[in-house]
Order: C-alpha cells, then structure tokens, then sequence
C-alpha cells in the first residue's frame, strides 16, 4: 500500500513520557529512584560560579604591574568582604598611603604581576532544577539530574515563547476559529493556561500578562504583534529564553489559523487540569518544539514508553497543509501518486491528493503537509 | 601526491548535520568519472548515536545502484559492517575519503588584540579551516572585561585560537586576553569530560606568559605566530593545529567518528595510509583553490544553506583564498534575519507584482518555522528567489569586506601604486578580473529553471565584464576537496565534467549612463552559425543561445565611458563559453546597478527583463 514519512506534531490523549530534568553543571540530586514529585519541586541543585569582576590594581595604587607584589595583603584563593583592604602603598614617611578596597564579596581569583589586574569572584550563584512534570524519578543520573516518567496527554506546538510554567487551563475560545477580545481575560485567568482559538492578538498579550495568566495556546499569532511584544524581529528560530512574564504556545503557525480540531478538543475535555506548559522552539539539528502536558492518573506498571514513529502518509491520514494554498486546512488524504510531478511554481516534487474540510479535492506537494494523529 | 594509476574505484562521503551523502569515482576510459550517488540520514544524534551507521546505510545505496547500472551483483563495497578497502583488483574499492559538518561543524571563538589586524588574522585562519567564528575577542572592540569574560563563558566553543601581537611586540595585551579566558574558564561544547582546547599563535616572546596563565586551566597547544609581522601573515600552522585538534577532539567526541577515522584510508606513494576527516568547509575551499591553481583562473563561490551563507574566493596572481560564512543569512532556519538585515523594500524591490506586508511577513515566519516546505505557488517562489537574492548580496558584501589586503602594515609603495590608489585593506575582490562564479544550496541548485539560478547569480553579485557562471550540481565539492587530498587529478576531473553544470556567461559593462542610449555594441558569432548583432541600449538585458561546451566569438565595444575590461569605450574580442542557459548581455550598469525606487517605473523594468531572462512562465511575464 502506498505510504511515505512525514513529519507531525504529536496531539495525543494519552502517552508515556519521559523527561531529562539536568543541571548545567555537576551538583546534587536531591530525589531518588521511584519517589513521586511535583512539577514544582526541587529535583536537583548546584552552584554556578558568581561573576568574575576585573579589577585593574596597578592603576588603583597608581605603580607600575610588577610592583604590586610588595603592597599586596591578600593572596590568589583568599576569600574576601567588600571594603576589605586589598593592597596598601608604603606612602611617603608613612603619610599619603593608597589603600585599596575590595568593591564586592567574594574571592581572589587571580593576581597578574605582568598586566597589573586582579580578577575578582563574586560568590557562587545557586541554581535549581524543578521537576517540571508531576510524575516518578525513574533514573538518577549521579550528581547530574533525574529522568522523571509519567503518563499524560500530549500536545505538540510548532512554535513558542518563554521557558516552563504550569497552571490549569482554562478555555476563552468557543470554537477552534474563534478569535478572541482582550475583555474575555479578567481575573479568573490569573495563573491560569488560557487557551484562545485562531489568534492571540498583541492586546490579549498585554492583558494577559497584567491580569498574571501563566501561560496561553494559541492557533495563530501575527508577525507584527510578536515584534511589537519583544521589541525585536525573531532573526532565527530559536526561543525560550523571552522574559515576558507568561508561556506562549502557538499550534499552527503565523496568521490568524484556525486551532487544529482534535487540538482544541483535547485541550477543552481536559478543562481545569493541570497543565506544564514551556514554549522551547529550536529548529536545526536537535528539533525541540514547544509541548503541553497535562499529566493523568497511572498506574506504574502502565508506565511502558512506546517505541517513536514516524507518521506515515496513507491513504485516509489526517493532515494539515502547511503552506499556501490552503495554509493551515485540514483534510484527509485520497490519493499517494509515485510520479514526480509539476506544480504552479514548476517545481518537480512528490505530491498527495486529499480532500480538505472545505470538500474541495486537491494536489499538494508532500512536503507540504503534516500529519495529524486522530 | 599519490600513485593515481591504481586508484580505479574511490567512495567518498559527506556527514551533513542531516544528510550523510556519498558518491561513487570510478577511472573509466581513461579518466575519472562519478557514477553513483547515495544518501541516508546521519546518525550522529539519538536514537543512533552512531554516525558510522548512516555511512553505512549511504554506501550501501551506492552499492545497489552500482549493480543495477552495471548489472553486477558481485559488486561489493560493505563488509563485515564497514567499508571494503583492498589493493585487490575488481573487489571492494581502493580509498575512501569524508568530509564532516555534522553537530552543526567546527565552532571557535578567536582572539586577537586589536581587531582589525591580529584579530581578522585569526578569524581568517579559523574560517580557512573551515570553522564558524562564533566571536572575536579583542583588546580594542569596546566592550568592557566582564561583557567580554562573560561572553566567553556563555559560548561553549570547540576551541580557542588566540592570536595578538606581533613578533616582539608588546606582551601585556596577549597576557591580558589569557587572563580573561582563564578567568572565564570555558567549557568545550561537546561534553565537560576533557579540556577546552586552546591554541595560542600569537607573539612568541609571550609563550611563557600563555603557559603560566592557561597551561594548567586548558589543552594549551602553541604554534607560530600567525601574524609574525603587520604585513605578513603565517596562517599554515595554524590552520594545521585546527585541523589535528578538530580530528583528535571534536571528532574523537561525536558518536561513533573515532570508528569512521579508522575507515578512510587511501593509497599515497604506494601505501594504504589514514586520510583525515576534513570539516566540509575547508574541503570546500581546497578543490577551489585546486582548481584556481591547475586553471589559473579566479574563483568565487557560494553556498546558500537554510542557516547559512559561505563565500569562498580566490582572487590576484597569488591565488589568495578567503572564506566568509554570514552565519545568520539563510534561507529557512535564518530566513527571518535575511528580512531584518536586508529590510522588507530590498526584498520587494525584486518582485514584480503587489503583496499585503502582513501576508508577506507570516509566510517568512512560517517558512523560518516549517523549514522543509516547498513553494507550490508562482508567487511563493518568486518571493523566496527575491529573498535569496538579498540573503546572497549581502553574504557577498561581508565577504568583499573581510577579503582585504593586511591592515595596519606600512605598504611599501611605489609610483604606480600611489595612482591606483591601492590602500591597506583594501577589498582584492574585483569583479573585472573575476573567471568563474559558482553557486551551490537548495536554492540555487534546486531552483525549476537553471534561468533562475542565473538570474540570482547575476542579480545578487552583479559580475563585471566577461564571467563564467555555473552551479554545483548535487553540492559535491566538499567530497571532491578531500579526494583532492590523495587525487588531485581525479578531483578536478570529477569537478570539470560532473561537479558544475555551467550555466553559460554574463557580459556586463561596468559604468552607468543615460537609459536609452548605447551601451554594448555586440557582434556575436553563435555557434548555431548566426551571428547575432546589435547596439544593445542601457538598461537591457539579452539571452542568447550557447550551450554547454559551445563558445561562440564575440567582438564588443561598449558604449561611450563603459568598461568591459580593456578600458573605457575599448573594444575587445574574445570567446564567450555556452553553458545551459547561455549568453547574457546585461546592460544595466555597474557601480552602481541602480533599480528605480517608484514600484510604476521598477515593475515594468523587472517584467521586462524576467520575460527576457525566460525566469518564470509566460502568463507571470
């Protein structure tokens, strides 16, 4: 039977999901094999060096580099407090001496009699990793991290801002093409993981993020809206480290794009759930999509990670089309011809007859569609 | 050189962050051909975690084809799950070379103490040898010594190469720059397990200095000076120690590439020795300069990928090679920062018809967010050629910038020197005495009508007087650059007769004038037996009929302060080489090409020209 690989964004009710939750750098684990977390709790934490501060003490004393030797009264290594006295000259008959102060606390990091510069440590900065995901440790990787396992619906975006947050959602969209006002967010949505139809416009955003909503999904968001909320154009896509208050998690693409149906549903049957939310977009080698898990109840015996697919084009696959024409129709595909053939542009490629929801029948460029697992 | 007379079957691959591509080079009927091409994903990421495995998977697809074209089933290059290399006639092949940029390539940060000169020389040696710059650290560039410490921390480089000072020179700056990578005590991308690499080719009176500040904290590797004086450059050695240390560190750690350097191997003066696995990119550069030398032509190059831009060139009569990469122009994941660069009126003004701004600016983010769709509509394609075109010139204006004589030396001048003007850094790219354009990536070889790949070569580089032009056909230079290695004879072969497609020749004459009036007076003998006259207004452009291998003789006289390379007004005969497309004669000037601004007066020109270009199909003209 005819068939292809295509890629596709997971929208599922339910699948086993294992989650890499590691430090920057070596630390401590706090969790152990089989303990049962919180997406708020800490699993792991280390101290990352503080900020080093060059500190040039030949011009402070006011001597040439390779005299400050002589005034020094702390060495490489030696912890110290701000306004500590770090060097002091001989003065003149014991009068006029340069003294110098530490301006931070911290430590010496190193002393350079050849350029005359001190480097200074500002003290280490912890850093924490939460488990993100309510779910099992199922792996304790030493002194790095845990891998936490649970059983949740699932939703893929194709693009995001902002890191990892949590909050119950919370339907503002009736249906799917629904685009909504700025007066349906009120206070009721604070915390919340609100999910909005066709577009999350600049002015939902901004009410949005006063009203303290945690995070939003939506089918579409406009280019000028997103420069205007960042204040930069997005040059290549790499997101997630946006710091605007609130996750955004947009499902089909750029414009005003009717939610997926099966996306929409899922979202709205899983009403006043908890949902972990982050909006990760890094698209090269190491695809990362942002994601939307709303964990369930499991028993762990069920916890048996499936194997990855690659969805498969067949003939009666949902898929969704991903460029013009039809950008952002659903519609099943009918037909998997073999031959290359010549669409408008002149382009020779591999194409699918489907039937979109509209019922119009047409041939797309395989390339051209994802597919949407029902 | 090697022993080519027994090199009768060689395979060479290319580990792309994606695609793991192989090709097949057999000698037949006297000379070197390349028969097959396969390709399998890489395998360096999970689940694989082994890029052995998608070679495998490539070469065993160039396996079943060669039995197919030959109908052979003993045919054989797999055994025992690796490649087959024997000195046995008729069995397994006799080397195999590859190339790699998979994990996204070789990525440094330089050093240098003052920016334009010590600290370009270390860019330039970096990118020769294939790497992406990710920084410039200098003594001079602004920045404060925490943004710089910090800056250093946050990159996680494959390796440092610190250069800065001359031979005797002042030490403290050199010492000052290792005083902040210490303190900044980076960590190499690929895993905490080893020391970051660092090397140090700067003024060697400071060697001591670097050892006793860098020595303990990082693998410290020191070579000559690559700036020994303001005007000379040493990058030799320095590229070498970039290339060993890319083989014993960086590759050493990608999954399964210690297994795949124990593979390539080929014979050299007689013996079976170890062929190192090159960064794609300065095998790139290699068969470029290889071809520049044996033709004595100048060259330059592009390669236009979904993140990246590479120029390479080799320009003057000392065959100097530069390479630029626009890490941020592309044509997916960056097509967004080709709009930013370039801004939304540069790219319009190469389309011929009306889009809504917001419509045109969702379809760039979608394209940037869907990378691997393809344009279905006339229009779509006419905007992401608009797009290329923008995304090529200024990967081309980078490049013209970084490709320039030494800075900051005392030029030693003479009479005539001082009438042309030729200052310290200025660019050596000069269109004028450019042979040979050629363009490579998605793009540009994948583009329905070879017509367009022309028409965005000349558009974007604006070539000047007489220039071959010509595409990669399957973007096989990287293979051919490290087979260069072992054969240079069956590298530029394989270049000239199955690597380019030539696509056929521009005549532009450089200068502007009045529309209207005569620009080029063209006498052209067509190999078709007509001859093709005319007084060719400015503004125009002509397409005429010339084939691959064909060339047809040409007398030319441009008009009244124009240049076709002879001088102003000089008349020139010359033989102009057919390729594809054919012969353009591209009136519409040089320094500068100016495009009216009014959509009225720029759409009807642009029609004009695409219907005379034959770009798009009739109803769009």
């Amino acid at each position: 039977m005819a068939q292809a690989y295509s890629p596709g964004l997971t929208v599922t009710k339910s699948i086993v999901l294992k989650k890499d939750r590691i430090l920057p750098l070596k630390g401590k684990v706090l969790v152990k094999k089989g303990d049962k977390v919180k997406a708020e709790d800490i699993v792991a934490e280390t101290l990352l060096p503080g900020k080093v501060l060059p500190f040039n003490l030949s011009n402070k004393l006011g001597v040439t580099a390779d005299l400050i030797g002589q005034y020094l009264k702390v060495k490489a290594g030696d912890k110290i407090k701000k306004g500590q006295v770090m060097a002091v000259t001989n003065g003149f008959l014991g009068f006029f001496k340069t003294s110098v102060k530490s301006p931070i606390d911290g430590e010496i990091e190193s002393i350079s009699k050849i350029t005359g510069q001190m480097l200074l440590r500002e003290p280490r900065i912890p850093i924490q990793v939460k488990a993100f995901i309510d779910g099992i440790v199922v792996d304790v990787i030493k002194e790095e991290g845990v891998v936490i396992e649970n059983k949740s619906a699932y939703i893929q975006g194709i693009f995001g801002l902002s890191g990892e947050r949590s909050g119950e959602i919370k339907m503002l969209a009736d249906s799917p093409d629904e685009v909504i006002k700025p007066d349906k967010i009120d206070d009721s949505c604070k915390d919340k993981v609100i999910v909005c139809g066709a577009l999350v416009s600049y002015d939902v955003i901004k009410k949005a993020q006063k009203v303290g909503v945690s995070g939003i999904i939506s089918g579409g968001i406009d280019d000028q809206d997103l420069k205007k909320l960042l204040g930069y154009n997005i040059g290549v896509a790499i997101t997630g480290h946006e710091n605007i208050g609130l996750t955004i998690v947009v499902t089909e693409g750029f414009g005003i794009i009717k939610m997926a149906n099966n996306t929409f549903s899922l979202l709205k049957s899983f009403e006043g759930h908890k949902a972990s939310i982050h909006g990760i977009t890094q698209i090269r080698a190491g695809v990362m999509r942002p994601e939307i898990i709303i964990p369930i109840e499991f028993k762990e015996d069920e916890l048996k990670a499936e194997e990855p697919k690659m969805a498969t084009l067949e003939i009666g696959t949902t898929i969704r089309v991903i460029r013009q024409p039809n950008f952002g129709l659903i519609g099943k595909v009918t037909g998997l011809p073999e031959k290359l053939t010549k669409v408008e542009s002149e382009t020779m490629v591999r194409i699918l007859e489907a039937e979109l929801e509209t019922g119009e029948k047409v041939t797309i460029p395989r390339a051209n569609v994802e597919v949407i697992e029902d | 050189m090697g022993n080519t007379q027994k090199l009768k079957r060689i395979i060479a691959t290319d580990c792309g962050s994606t695609t793991t591509k192989s090709i097949l080079i057999e000698y037949v009927d006297g000379e070197y051909r390349q028969t097959v091409r396969g390709e399998a994903p890489t395998t360096v990421e999970k689940p694989l975690n082994d890029v052995t495995r998608g070679v495998v998977n490539a070469v065993t697809e160039l396996e079943e084809l060669a039995r197919l074209k030959y109908n052979d089933d003993s045919i054989k290059f797999i055994k025992d799950e690796a490649i087959w290399l024997t000195e046995k006639e008729g069995e397994g092949v006799d080397a195999y070379v590859s190339t790699s940029s998979a994990g996204g390539g070789l990525q440094m940060m330089v050093t240098g103490v003052v920016a334009k000169m010590t600290g370009e020389s270390a860019e330039r040696a970096a990118l020769g040898a294939g790497a992406i710059v990710m920084d410039l650290i200098a003594s001079n560039d602004k920045r404060a010594n925490y943004e710089k410490i910090e800056r250093i921390r946050q990159l996680r480089p494959d390796m440092i190469l610190m250069a800065g000072g001359v031979d005797g020179g002042t030490t403290k700056h050199v010492a000052e720059l290792a005083e902040l990578v210490g303190a900044a005590d980076p960590k190499p991308r690929l895993g905490s397990s080893y020391k970051l690499p660092v090397i140090y080719a700067g003024n060697t009176s400071a060697q001591d200095i670097i050892k006793e500040t860098l020595g303990n904290k990082t693998d410290l590797i020191i070579t000559e000076n690559l700036r020994p004086t303001l005007d000379r450059e040493n990058l030799g050695p320095a590229r070498d120690k970039i290339h060993d240390l890319f083989m014993e560190h960086v590759m050493a750690q990608a999954h399964g590439y210690n297994k795949l350097m124990g593979w390539t191997k080929g014979p050299i003066d007689g013996k079976l020795v170890n062929i190192p696995i090159m960064p794609t990119p300065a095998a790139v550069g290699n068969i470029m300069q290889t071809i520049a030398k044996i033709n004595d032509i100048e060259v330059l190059g592009v390669d236009i990928g979904g993140a990246t831009t590479d120029v390479f060139s080799v320009f003057t009569e000392h065959k100097v090679f530069n390479r630029t990469v626009s890490a941020n122009l592309g044509m997916s994941y960056s097509i967004s920062n080709v709009l930013a660069t370039a801004g939304l009126q540069n790219i319009l003004r190469w389309v011929p018809f009306d889009i809504d701004e917001s419509e045109l600016l969702n379809m760039i983010k979608n394209k940037m967010i869907r990378p691997t769709t393809i344009p279905q509509k006339l229009e779509e394609l006419i905007l992401e050629q608009a797009i290329a075109k923008e995304a090529l010139r200024y990967a081309f204006i980078q490049h013209k910038e970084f490709a320039a004589g030494l800075k900051g030396g005392q030029k030693k001048r003479e009479i005539a020197d001082a009438f042309a003007q030729t200052a310290s850094g200025a660019s050596i790219v000069n269109l004028m005495t450019l042979d040979l354009l050629v363009g490579s990536g998605g793009v540009m070889s994948h583009a329905p009508r070879r017509n367009q790949s022309v028409m965005m070569l000349i558009d974007s580089f604006l070539p000047e007087g007489i220039t071959r032009l010509a595409v990669d056909s399957i973007f096989m230079m990287p293979q051919l650059g490290v087979l260069a290695e072992i054969s240079e004879k069956a590298a530029t072969e394989v270049f000239e007769k199955d690597c380019l497609i030539y696509l056929g020749s521009c005549v532009a004459p450089v200068g502007a004038m009045k529309q209207g009036k005569i620009a080029l007076h063209a006498k052209i003998k067509l190999p078709n037996g007509k001859t093709f006259e005319e007084n060719i207004p400015f503004g125009e452009v002509r397409l005429l009929p010339c084939g691959v291998g064909e060339v047809a003789k040409a007398t030319l006289k441009p008009g009244r302060g124009l240049n076709i390379g002879e001088g102003k007004g000089q008349e020139m005969d010359c033989d102009l080489h057919g390729g594809v497309v054919g012969i353009v004669l591209d009136t519409r000037g040089r320094q500068p090409f100016n495009l009216p601004v009014e959509a009225a007066k720029r759409v009807p020109l642009l029609k004009k020209w695409m219907k005379e270009f034959k770009v798009y199909p009739e109803e769009r003209e």
